[in-house]
């Protein structure tokens, strides 16, 4: 899945199979937001094949490496809004319920 | 911005008389805060009377770099501005703010919930009698579309070798028939009964044994109705949707077989009615409205955006009571360029006002958090394909 130039690790194209803008496009905006990215996007080659292509470039450290950190962020940033989301509905139901 | 500069000020002037002056304290040192006008622009859309600007959202870290503004993303600077509103919720739906957000993940989200979690719906129909005047390629299709009040959660994907089974199949029946002398009658999808022990209908065996086994269209090894989820709540489907029509001496007799699917395949799987959000508006007065330009302004607004506040002088004045309400219909900006100077429409780039409309196989709010662990998932298999 992962196609990188001969001994270049810093830069690299990984193709994501069974995705699409969801996937790709959050991880755009997380690897965006990592200084040690230099450049970042990501293209759909066909409509009717299930396939994204994400390239990263980096500063210096390994494309693949970086990728992981990205995905690790989003994870992470998803289950503070998962824990967020559940307090602030049982809040409201408590609320409710007093009236 | 002003407060910075004085402190500096005064703290250069101390230095001075030391006689020396930190190249930190000069005036033009970049500070951690962007100036107004780019903090602006990067958190606001500002809808003119002829097009939005700044649309985009700033994702690069380094966008900001020249100024010393870093724009990375810091998880605990998420965590400690990321901010959920509920503000209202039933059972079929709910509206909720979600406050410190990249569009990008907002968006994801919104995706999932469209598309990618499973329902329960009618995938396969067998028509025994249909002599109604809908032909049965357009009763299965309509059949497939009425909601599953069932927990998707429960049964597991039938896949092409599977047989149907009390795990991944919930059956229904269908038999209405219209008397020869009566007054035509609408089908609703309440005349759906559930069959919790499977399929009813045999299948036609080749050869003539007597002993064996009647086979039919699904092998349930127990009832559905003995395991503990359906006991005490059985699988019904959304009443009053009329399926058909029937008129005198028409009848319809039919099964039909649910199964697990996800929305991007066919929007009958989708577990929404649909999903959405707004970004939330703001609305500011850029100059003070008074007395009969305020009157008018409050006559602009078709959805009350605007009030008029009696000042201590007698005089009347314009005030945005209602910015949440507003439509973005610019109709308030529209009557030449003075009124676009004085208002400013725009809208808050990381809030989110999301609704989620449910079509009843799980209250809303469990709809988002499947969909935020969707996305886990999704990242969790990313990982573990890296490593
Ligand atoms: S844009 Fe439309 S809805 Fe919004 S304040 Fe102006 S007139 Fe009212």
């Amino acid at each position: 899945m992962e196609h990188t130039s001969f001994g270049d690790q810093r830069n690299a194209t990984f193709s994501l199979t069974e995705e699409d803008h969801t996937l790709a496009n959050a991880l755009r905006f997380t690897l965006n937001q990592d200084p040690r990215v230099m450049f970042c996007g990501y293209s759909i080659p066909h409509p009717s094949e299930a396939r994204v292509n994400i390239r990263v470039q980096t500063t210096g450290d390994p494309a693949r490496e970086v990728l992981k950190d990205a995905c690790q962020d989003l994870m992470q940033m998803c289950q503070h809004v998962r824990s967020t989301f559940d307090n602030a509905v049982a809040d409201f139901k408590k609320g409710s319920s007093r009236e | 911005m002003s407060s910075s500069d004085s402190d500096s000020d005064t703290s250069m002037k101390e230095a001075q008389d030391k006689g020396f002056v930190s190249a930190l304290d000069l005036p033009d040192v970049p500070s951690q805060k962007l100036p107004p006008h780019l903090e602006l622009r990067k958190t606001r859309v500002l809808c003119n009377a002829d097009a939005p600007v700044n649309t985009d959202t700033i994702q690069y870290s380094g966008a900001y770099a020249s100024m010393g503004v870093d724009n990375s993303l810091r998880l605990d600077h998420f965590s400690n501005n990321f901010r959920v509103e509920v503000t209202r919720l039933t059972e079929e739906e709910m509206e909720f703010d979600m406050v410190g957000i990249n569009p990008a993940i907002a968006n994801a989200f919104r995706r999932i919930l469209l598309a990618e979690l499973p329902t329960m719906a009618i995938e396969k129909v067998l028509i025994a009698n249909n002599t109604s005047v809908i032909r049965d390629e357009i009763l299965a299709h309509r059949l497939g579309l009425i909601p599953i009040k069932a927990d998707p959660r429960l049964f597991d994907y039938l896949s092409e070798n599977d047989k149907p089974s009390e795990k991944n199949t919930i059956v229904f029946k269908l038999h209405v028939a219209c008397e020869r002398r009566g007054p035509r009658i609408a089908v609703k999808s309440d005349e759906l009964k559930w069959l919790p022990n499977g399929s009813e209908l045999h299948k036609a065996s080749e050869g003539s044994n007597p002993n064996a086994k009647v086979e039919t269209y699904t092998s349930f090894t127990r009832s559905q109705d003995s395991l503990p989820e359906f006991s005490s709540n059985p699988v019904t489907v959304y009443p009053d949707i009329i399926v058909s029509k029937l008129g005198p001496g028409q009848e319809i007799e039919l099964e039909a077989h649910a199964v697990k699917g996800v929305g991007k395949t066919h929007a009958k799987w989708s577990p929404v009615a649909t999903s959405w959000y707004r970004m939330l508006p703001e609305v500011v007065l850029n100059e003070e409205i008074k007395g009969k330009k305020a009157e008018i302004l409050k006559q602009k607004c078709p959805v009350g955006v605007f009030d008029i506040e009696d000042l201590a002088d007698g005089t009347k004045r314009a005030k945005v009571a209602r910015p949440r309400a507003c439509t973005l219909c610019r109709e308030c900006v529209r009557d030449g360029e003075e009124w676009e100077k004085r208002i400013s429409l725009r809208r808050v780039k990381d809030h989110f006002i999301f609704t989620i409309e449910s079509t009843g196989a799980l209250p809303p709010e469990v709809l988002f958090t499947e969909a935020v662990k969707i996305l886990e998932d999704k990242c969790e298999r990313v990982i573990s394909d890296l490593s």
